[in-house]
């Protein structure tokens, strides 16, 4: 076992990994931060995306060692500072951008990355970056849209609502 | 003006902010003091005798804490099996037996051989390794037509054959069918594949035990659609445990589609392996695991035909099916390419004669069930190609073939055994036309082709059976349960109101819209209403949500327990205001005398209910509260019409999805946001189905697409941003709501739309290629191309 020391969440935090303990494991099981999720196991799905020093990372494709040192950020660091939803997770709950809920951390994980280097992505560019993300309820309609949405373009004319 | 609260509004969802936040409490978030984990070894091979399981290694690997094997469930139940199918002849189905862990024989790849105990997920995935396994393999049967040979290999050694059921329906109107036929002026066929597809709801299914020694009270939380019946099912059939000593808890379930009704091999064990080691067991799939276990879907193999007359009125439908059941039964496999398919044949059209034959196979793959619509869109693409098929050997518009034969009279009874209510497929057709600008078709067809694509429009229909289902008449079709649900409205004394629903919402806002309705019918906000289900010591009773069934049977039950409390709270309210209570009206939260100005509010109600120092005690009793079961009278049926045009790239076979469009007839709708979202949802998913998913498995039984390197996903910049509209509303004439259910549409009717517009489009391009077998793939396209 070794000590890991990380920031989360604007949080120092540390704990004894094994060698093999995955991020999201960590995340999950020692920070009890179960906001991100494990939908798969040959990093396909994106339920498990979080922020590694500023970048968007599939969490169960690194060790926790690897983050050693390293400042992350989950779905659970994602509100504006007063506790409320900030203005992305709001547009997905104004546009019904999720159903069941399980793969929306990994999607706001990686709209918002999107949106920090490309702050008006057009339709095909929101669509080529959620790639690695996937979502078996809402068929990606509201999803795109409110990305659409929270990047302040226009979304009334998107066939239907 | 859209209204904003109430039936028929769209408020945002409540449950969005705990999934937004990471507050979400998924079965997998849930750890228990003291918890245990459980890995499962599972079969590599798909046939083979189990010749010897040495664990004394495993057992002595750090942190286990106990192994258990299919010895260790003498005397226990199999997993039991909901409906028994009655087959041509009058004969009950082959019922094999299904152990929770292998027992002589593993049947396919994924089959629990043993189960490793130990105190953390690592140490039982080690001590795994260290089990020496001696298995014989045999040869496997994964073909459903070679599996009926006479000298094939048998998946259970007990049965006759690999035979479950031989299935005719109606028996009776056979010979009349192959008459039509005989004099037919036109007899199209097809035979087509309906692909094995893995219901992948992005939540693997996780179980929890935990046995309380000091009440002798097992509790499980399970990721399921139904806790109740899983509760019946374990309880009843494999563990013996009574109802008072099992509460099941299905907390946030990250989507179902079905593959999370049934109960598994897997939810038995934790719930059983806690009662012996004294500790709570969990158990997280992977979703390697899942792929193997979670049971599949469709899976059928057709040959249908389609009679018409010399004015191309549809005379008859005779169709041919080998379903694959897998393994084992799952829980309500034989009912799915039966009941839920043989009686949706009739479609949206009048054809006067139909015969359905379906033979039910047991081959060495994982049991098959239902899958999000479940036996309907097996029926709807079927019939919607043939349908397609027929105007093109016809040289006629398919649309027109189509308006044609709609059946226009309701109620309708089809020659399946099922009787429409309502419906207007007219204007469901009427409204695609418009929505999907068919009459620009043609211009968007030269577009595509200045750029060297091959355009292509496809069109279809459906109809489906929702809102599962009247008792008496599911047991006489081999049912094993009721199919009612149930719900309590528990009014406070303050006026605020928790309701206990039998539904299950995992993914699908029951805690919004159900609050709407109950919101509705007092005239109160909907804030105050809260809906609580997912436990089974909790809510009344339920049969939990498939089916599209929620609203239809469980909404039912809602309306009927808040019906009862206004009853009372009606009488309450006569005695406040010292009035007769015929002349009482409830409206907007207020009690109120007719043709006087005498009022009294919502909460001056609840409160004398359970403050009752100025009330009618000899007449009522204290207290509002009301439960409810309602058994539905008839199915639904929603229906619709689809339509989806394509680019086919000629150089690769490569398919597009250029626009798609949905008109639905849902009857009356509560939320407008939320049946929009079920609808994209579903016609994702039925694009999957047409283009990019399948279950391979290999002639060895080696499941070949068990990841999603594999197994392909739609994704987000595979499919459009899609028309839906649902304004076409012919309402139920049996529940109290007048609703239909919208679930599973999308992913019955979007199937042959697809399909049917690739085919289109390579017609364009000069190609005449009677079908192509889904998934759609570049690959399966471009030889179609170039044969």
């Amino acid at each position: 076992m070794t000590k890991v020391t990380m920031t989360v969440n604007g949080k120092s935090v540390s704990g004894e990994v094994e060698g093999r303990t995955l991020l999201v494991d960590f995340l999950r099981d020692a920070q009890r931060l179960t906001g991100t999720h494990v939908g798969c196991d040959t990093s396909q799905c994106g339920a498990c995306t979080v922020h590694v020093d500023g970048l968007q990372v599939k969490s169960c494709t690194m060790f926790a060692l690897e983050a050693d040192g390293a400042t992350v950020t989950t779905i659970e660091g994602m509100g504006n500072a007063d506790g409320t939803m900030s203005a992305l997770q709001a547009s997905f709950q104004e546009h019904h951008g999720l159903q069941c809920g399980f793969c929306t951390p990994g999607m706001i994980m990686a709209a918002s990355s999107l949106l920090k280097v490309n702050p008006k992505p057009t339709e095909a560019e929101i669509r080529h970056h959620l790639e690695g993300n996937i979502c078996r309820c809402t068929g990606y309609h509201n999803i795109v849209k409110a990305i659409m949405a929270a990047s302040g373009q226009d979304v009334s004319a998107i066939a239907a609502e | 003006m859209p209204k904003d609260h109430g039936i028929g509004a769209s408020p945002k969802r409540r449950e969005d902010v705990r999934f937004l936040t990471g507050k979400g409490q998924y079965t997998d978030d849930i750890n228990l003091h003291g918890q245990t984990y459980v890995h499962f070894l599972r079969s590599d091979v798909a046939h083979g005798i189990i010749k010897s399981i040495d664990t004394s290694d495993a057992e002595n690997m750090p942190g286990v804490v106990r192994i258990f094997t299919g010895a260790d469930f003498e005397g226990v139940g199999g997993l039991p099996c909901g409906w028994q199918v009655t087959d041509r002849h009058g004969q009950p189905m082959q019922e094999p037996g299904h152990p929770v862990l292998a027992r002589g024989k593993v049947r396919h790849v994924g089959d629990p051989i043993a189960a490793i105990v130990a105190e953390t997920k690592e140490q039982a995935r080690d001590a795994a390794e260290a089990i020496g396994l001696d298995i014989e393999e045999l040869p496997a049967v994964v073909d459903m037509v070679s599996a009926l040979a006479p000298d094939a290999p048998k998946v259970h050694d007990e049965l006759t054959s690999n035979l479950c059921y031989d299935w005719g329906f109606v028996e009776e109107n056979k010979a009349a069918v192959d008459e039509a036929f005989e004099k037919a002026a036109h007899v199209t066929t097809l035979e087509l594949i309906n692909n094995r597809l893995v219901a992948n709801p992005m939540e693997p299914r996780v179980a929890v035990g935990d046995y309380n020694q000091a009440n002798d009270e097992s509790t499980l939380y399970t990721t399921s659609q139904n806790p109740h019946v899983i509760r019946l099912l374990m309880g009843a059939f494999v563990l013996g445990i009574p109802e008072h000593k099992l509460r099941v808890v299905a907390p946030d379930v990250g989507g179902g589609f079905g593959t999370k009704i049934f109960h598994y091999a897997e939810e038995a064990f934790v719930t059983f392996a806690s009662r012996q080691i004294r500790r709570p067991v969990k158990w997280t799939s992977t979703r390697s695991e899942a792929f193997m276990s979670d049971a599949h879907g469709r899976d059928h193999k057709t040959k249908i035909e389609l009679a018409l007359d010399a004015d191309n009125n549809f005379m008859a439908i005779r169709t041919d099916t080998y379903a694959n059941m897998g393994a084992y039964l799952s829980t309500f496999a034989p009912s799915v390419p039966t009941w839920l398919h043989g009686t949706l044949m009739a479609g949206n059209y009048k054809t006067p004669l139909i015969y359905v034959n379906v033979k039910a196979v047991f081959t060495n793959t994982v049991p098959v069930d239902a899958y999000r619509g479940a036996g309907r869109p097996e029926a709807t693409f079927q019939l919607e190609r043939l349908v397609d098929k027929a105007a093109r050997e016809l040289g006629v518009d398919p649309i027109a073939l189509r308006r044609q034969n709609f059946i226009t009279q309701f109620p309708y009874a089809t020659p399946v055994a099922v009787e429409y209510d309502t419906g207007d497929y007219i204007a469901t057709m009427d409204r695609m036309e418009e929505i999907m600008d068919i009459s620009g078709f043609e211009a968007r067809r030269k577009a595509s082709e200045a750029k060297g694509k091959w355009r292509g429009l496809g069109v279809n229909c459906y109809i489906e059976a929702c809102g599962i289902a009247p008792s008496n008449l599911v047991g006489q079709l081999g049912a094993r349960a009721g199919l009612y649900d149930a719900a309590t409205v528990r009014v406070n004394a303050t006026g605020s109101i928790s309701v206990m629903v039998g539904a299950h919402s995992h993914g699908q806002g029951h805690e919004t819209t159900f609050p709407q309705v109950i919101a509705e019918m007092i005239g109160i906000d909907e804030s105050q209403v809260d809906i609580v289900h997912g436990d089974s010591s909790k809510i009344p009773f339920g049969m939990g949500t498939y089916g599209s069934r929620s609203l239809a049977v469980c909404g039912s039950a809602m309306v009927r327990a808040a019906e009862k409390v206004i009853r009372k709270a009606k009488k309450i309210a006569a005695h406040l205001l010292e009035a007769s209570e015929a002349d009482i009206e409830l409206k907007d939260g207020k009690f109120s005398v007719a043709g006087t100005d005498k009022e009294c509010a919502w909460g001056d109600v609840t409160l004398a209910a359970y403050v009752p120092h100025n009330y009618p005690l000899e007449d009522i009793e204290p207290g509002l509260e009301e439960t409810a079961f309602y058994d539905p009278a008839n199915f639904t049926y929603p229906s619709g019409a689809y339509a989806c045009e394509v680019e086919v790239d000629p150089e690769t076979g490569k398919v597009t999805i250029e626009k798609f469009a949905a008109a639905d007839d849902f009857g009356n709708v509560v939320n407008p946001m939320i049946v929009e979202g079920q609808v994209h949802g579903g016609i994702a998913q039925g694009i999957g189905q047409a283009l990019l998913e399948a279950a391979v498995y290999d002639e060895n039984g080696q499941l070949q697409s068990a990841s999603y390197m594999d197994y392909a996903m739609p994704r987000a910049d595979d499919v459009p941003f899609y028309i839906v509209d649902h304004s076409c509303c012919t309402p139920c004439t049996h529940n109290p709501l007048g609703v239909k259910g919208c679930g599973e549409a999308g992913a019955i009717g979007s199937p042959p739309a697809v399909v049917n517009a690739v085919i289109d489009a390579l017609a364009s391009g000069g190609k005449n290629v009677p079908h192509i077998d889904m998934p759609l793939t570049p690959h399966r396209v471009w030889k179609a191309i170039n044969q």
